[in-house]
């Protein structure tokens, strides 16, 4: 790794205010997991690294008026283990704790993943469907984005220079909605997810109301599977509409072909991995 | 002006001992343990995170110590291998490792008997499915997970 200052803000205001002055010489590091990783092998040269563990209200998870709080600098093995959170939302639990390992949730942030912007990672698919938003605070003040907007491309985020992510709000899932999150891992159980799928779903006398439906890892950024959602709202909730609307999604994706599987194949696994989840909230 | 080569002064408590040193920025915790306290106990493999060899405690919890930096471990408490043992007397994990070959090479040891305390600590009776799901995230080039798991399910008992 090459040298680089180090600052270690103790309010959001300084943190904001370094970043701003150093524009893109400055990236900001919390759990490190991600860009410890990244200053290592160069692929990120920073001059400035702003470490953001000493800014305080920013871990931790609270509710008020029905949405969940989960402030920036909360642990993934604390968003999984929260109480909170399993009651408010079992899905977000599930999600982080299919991250990595113990040893990597521990360290690594909901802000930090999140900014990462990596498209295979655990929890942005169940933050999509579960129609979620994101605070960013800049010196102009604070915005709120919806997750299904913070990713651009690979490991781009639609933070802008200066903005910090500082709180993840995620709305409760409407009324008697069944959601689930499926992650394919044919090589180990620690493993990034080579298709990940999740869904939520309401279904009144045997139709379908509300349908979200997410997927990681088989894009540049997560994505929406829109044309499987327009397939299936509104219409009678049947096997072969479900094996009909899980066919959509193989035109939705943009897969990479990489050690995990060709493009080929990740396309036909999202088209199976989306089947069985639509299978799983449809109770079919 | 601060410069890139500056150093930098923290203050953390390893093994129970409070310490100040002098760090570069880039200094991982890791190089931080065994270059400038020559703790090589904890030892560094994949560098990314992944195989478990350099885990340590950070504030009791099991972190991954070649991609934390030790300015980022200013203000923390630090558990390494060296801190496992009660003075001259093992810890019943590291004895079940010894008493049922839970290393070969050695290389993965530390990070192997860390991580199974840290376990220990906060469930002292995980069943066989938990301590897999645990130790997902400590791997063992020579493959000796039988052994391994034996080691860590024996010292439960």
């Amino acid at each position: 790794m090459r040298d680089f200052i180090y600052h270690a803000p103790t309010t959001i205001e300084e943190a904001i205010s370094i970043l701003e002055e150093h524009g893109e010489d400055a990236r900001p590091i919390a759990g490190g997991t991600a860009m410890v990783n990244l200053m290592k092998q160069n692929m990120v040269l920073a001059d400035h690294l702003v470490g953001l563990g000493k800014l305080p209200g920013l871990r931790g998870v609270s509710q008020t008026n029905g949405l969940l709080h989960v402030g920036a600098l909360t642990r993934h093995r604390e968003v999984e283990l929260s109480t909170e959170v399993k009651t408010h939302s079992p899905l977000l639990a599930e999600a982080y704790s299919k991250v990595a390992t113990v040893r990597v949730r521990n360290m690594a942030t909901v802000g930090g993943g999140l900014t990462h912007a990596d498209p295979a990672q655990d929890p942005p698919p169940t933050l999509m469907v579960l129609d979620a938003h994101v605070v960013l605070t800049s010196s102009k003040g604070t915005r709120e984005l919806p997750v299904n907007d913070l990713f651009v491309d690979y490991y781009e985020s639609a933070l802008e220079p200066g903005e910090l992510l500082t709180e993840l709000v995620v709305p409760s899932a409407p009324q008697g909605a069944k959601t689930v999150y499926l992650k394919f891992l044919p090589r180990t159980a620690d493993d990034y997810a080579t298709v990940s799928v999740a869904a939520l779903a309401t279904v009144e006398n045997g139709v379908c109301q509300e349908i979200r439906v997410a997927l990681g890892a088989v894009a540049p950024k997560p994505i929406r599977a829109t044309a499987v959602e327009d397939a299936l709202r509104g219409q009678s909730v049947t096997p072969e509409a479900i094996r009909a609307a899980a066919e959509a999604v193989a035109d939705q994706v943009d897969p990479l072909t990489d050690f995990r599987g060709s493009d080929d194949y990740k396309r036909d696994m999202a088209v199976v991995f989306t089947r069985r989840a639509l299978e799983q909230v449809f109770s079919l | 002006m601060t410069t890139a080569d500056a150093l930098y002064t923290i203050k953390l408590t390893v093994n129970g001992q409070p310490l100040e040193a002098q760090v570069p920025a880039r200094r991982t915790l890791v190089d931080f343990l065994r270059y400038n306290l020559d703790m090589t106990g904890t030892k560094e493999a994949c560098s990314v995170g992944v195989c478990g060899a350099c885990t340590v405690l950070i504030d009791g919890e099991i972190a991954a110590s070649c991609i934390t930096l030790a300015v980022q471990a200013d203000g923390t408490n630090i558990t390494t291998i060296e801190g496992v043992a009660n003075g001259e007397e093992l810890h019943p994990i590291q004895q079940s490792f010894i008493d049922h070959g839970g290393f070969q090479c050695g290389i993965c040891t530390s990070g192997q008997i860390v991580a199974a305390k840290s376990l220990l600590d906060g469930n002292p009776s995980p069943t066989e499915d938990e301590v897999k799901e645990w130790m997902i995230g400590n791997l063992c080039r020579c493959t000796g997970y039988y052994q391994i798991m034996e080691s860590i399910l024996k010292a439960v008992k």
